[in-house]
């Protein structure tokens, strides 16, 4: 009896943050519709930010799998763009030898899975170091992120890959049902994590664990097993925002997505996860993401260099730390 | 037999180990002006590693320094232009008040919230650096508008030899200064009650406020501390370049970390010294110099960066392992 009253008080501070998310949302609309209505509600703009939101929806999501489990994953962009260049390079040598441009289907679902196994090795990495030789979580992850951007940057020398099949493209550039291609497998992929998450013994296993990972290992549950899964699911999930990214700008790169690496962290934080690990949703980090991208999309229109927009970032971490911090002591 | 345990020793030992390798593949490594080049190319970075053994040291992780360095330099900089100052010492000191004012906020955040010194640094530091790019300018202050003043400076050399062709090799004085700060560092961490409270902190917060440290006034210490040597190793890094550039420096976090903890700093606060420390940036920096002799390809470097990283972190856990046990 007591546990179902603590579920119903956890479902109701969960959506809590959640309304409040949606407020943000709303107000951050408002403000950006109210400076420049003509240009920013227009159709054309909400169409481009479904493009341009997945990719980072999805590493976002890559990042609060990590965050679950207390550690972190500074190796993601590295491991997205590690697998983009790997299927640009697969696609050159198999179609210069095929001589068959354009590119058929089976090719491109090889790339895809290439790029897929490329994440999980990647992620395979991470879990080893953190979970058998017990490193740090962002250590670990900063030296294999230096070790899959080098590589990366190996393979190409330097300049980005270009002229992917275009069936690739269709995935980062097509049309399902009149709907952006990224946007329907972003919210496919929110859809199966959130599941995967909430409702399955590996995800509810992770949020235990971050909970508490000593009282984890005493209610029986396999914590080094399930967080070496965990970073093998950050890094499946790093290699699809990779495939996005790539199959959006038709290009891989060594240096692309520098900056995704901040906004990821400041997504996952915004959307109400706990850096200590334990909670977290992907609820709110769908909400939070599609408010950043009005927010820079809004300030984009508005003519803001690049450069002040990452300032626009930076400020607003330190402000959703300083809200956060706020709401917590009032409790 | 305490010498044989301490974890400078093991550093000092694979360093030696490593330069007599690499002194057999390629003999120009022992030239001296191998070494001079060497020497010199550790001072920006080993600076900076200071600051960043400080805030490890407490348990904190940041990652905003390389922003605060490049904005103390471009701002004094740009201001030296701009009011036409001629001298030195005032510029060092303006940097150095601008990296602590930065460092102040990254203090502010950290004691104030108790948020994860990670996430503040990767704000502080993306703002710092979107605002001096955004709002200050991005244009590289190049040779021929550079205050002489500081080039003079920095062009100062502890002794030169002349060679028998007539060239002229000399030791930068600016190592002098690295040194000069080093022990500094050192003492302060030793042997002053601040400098206990840095380690006292990075055991444990909750034992260290208890036995009557003040945490606030400790973490802003550290912070600010940071700051003010990233901001020296800002305006010296513009002086030995003889340009300032408003995009260095990025990426120089990782490569700095990796160097602190090459020397033994544990992250998880209460472990690390300054010997460590140089030991750790003379070691990448060497590494990376060698790469080029020993004729690797330059691409190579993050990825042997990347693998020293694993490596020397996986060492310390499995050293951090054995003592527990």
């Amino acid at each position: 009896m007591k546990s179902y009253l603590l579920d119903i008080r956890r479902l109701v501070s969960r959506d809590n943050n959640i309304t409040q998310l949606i407020a943000m949302t709303a107000v951050i609309f408002i403000v950006m519709a109210a400076l420049n209505p003509d240009k920013f509600l227009r159709y054309y703009n909400f169409e481009s930010i479904t493009y341009l939101f997945p990719e980072l929806g999805v590493l976002s999501i890559a990042m609060l799998v990590a965050l679950l489990t207390g550690g972190i994953d500074l190796s993601v962009i590295g491991i997205a763009n590690l697998s983009g260049i790997l299927a640009g390079l697969f696609f050159h040598t198999i179609l210069s030898s095929a001589q068959s441009a354009g590119g058929g289907l089976p090719v491109v679902i090889a790339g895809v899975l290439l790029s897929l196994s490329v994440g999980l090795a990647a992620g395979a990495l991470n879990g080893f170091l953190i979970t058998r030789l017990r490193v740090t979580p962002i250590l670990a992850t900063l030296g294999t992120g230096q070790i899959f951007t080098g590589l990366a940057l190996v393979l190409t020398g330097g300049p980005a890959i270009v002229g992917f099949p275009a069936a690739w493209d269709f995935i980062g550039n097509g049309k399902i049902l009149g709907l952006a291609t990224p946007f329907v497998l972003f919210v496919i992929i929110a859809a199966g994590m959130a599941y995967v998450l909430s409702r399955t013994t590996f995800g509810l296993s992770l949020l235990l664990i971050g909970t508490n990972p000593k009282a984890a290992v005493f209610a029986g549950l396999k914590k080094g097993r399930m967080i070496f899964y965990g970073y093998m699911t950050t890094g499946l999930l790093a290699s699809i925002a990779g495939i996005l990214l790539s199959g959006r700008t038709n290009a891989a790169k060594s240096d692309y997505g520098t900056s995704y690496l901040l906004q990821a962290i400041l997504i996952a934080v915004l959307g109400g996860t706990n850096p200590a690990g334990g909670k977290g949703t992907v609820a709110g980090i769908s909400i939070a993401v599609i408010a950043l991208m009005l927010l820079s999309s809004g300030f984009q229109i508005l003519r803001f260099s690049n450069h002040l927009i990452d300032f626009i970032w930076g400020a607003f971490l330190l402000l959703v730390i300083a809200i956060n911090a706020f709401k917590n002591r009032v409790r | 037999m305490v010498l044989f345990r301490r974890s400078e020793t093991i550093i000092a030992t694979i360093l030696v180990l490593a330069m007599i390798a690499i002194g057999l593949v390629n003999p120009a490594f022992w030239q001296l002006d191998n070494m001079f080049s060497l020497l010199r190319s550790n001072v920006v970075i080993g600076i900076m590693a200071l600051g960043v053994l400080m805030v490890m040291l407490s348990g904190g992780f940041d990652v905003s320094f390389p922003a605060f360095a490049v904005a103390s330099m471009y701002l004094t900089v740009k201001g030296m232009l701009y009011f036409g100052y001629v001298g030195v010492f005032l510029p060092f000191l303006v940097s150095v008040a601008i990296g602590v004012l930065c460092g102040c906020l990254n203090g502010f955040f950290v004691y104030k919230f108790r948020m994860v010194p990670l996430i503040v640094t990767l704000g502080t530091g993306s703002m710092v650096r979107g605002f001096l790019l955004g709002v200050v300018g991005t244009s590289i202050v190049n040779i021929d508008r550079f205050p002489p003043v500081l080039i003079e400076f920095a062009k100062a050399e502890v002794f030169s030899v002349v060679k028998s062709d007539g060239t002229h090799s000399g030791l930068t004085a600016m190592v002098l200064l690295y040194f000069g700060l080093a022990l500094l560092v050192h003492l302060v961490l030793r042997h002053t009650m601040i400098g206990r409270s840095v380690y006292a902190l990075g055991c444990g917060a909750e034992a260290a406020n208890r036995v009557g440290f003040n945490l606030k006034k400790t973490i802003f210490f550290i912070y600010c501390s940071a700051g003010a040597l990233a901001g020296f190793a800002g305006i010296l890094h513009c002086s030995m370049i003889w340009l300032a550039n408003p995009r260095d420096f990025v990426g120089m976090d990782l490569e700095v970390i990796a160097a602190v903890v090459l020397g033994g700093a544990s992250i998880f606060g209460g472990r690390g010294s300054v010997l460590g420390t140089m030991l750790g940036v003379f070691m990448l920096v060497m590494v990376q110099n060698s790469l080029i002799i020993m004729k690797v390809d330059t691409t190579w470097q993050l990825v042997v960066v990347g693998i020293i990283i694993v490596i020397a972190t996986v060492a310390t856990a499995w050293r951090d392992r054995k003592r527990q046990a």
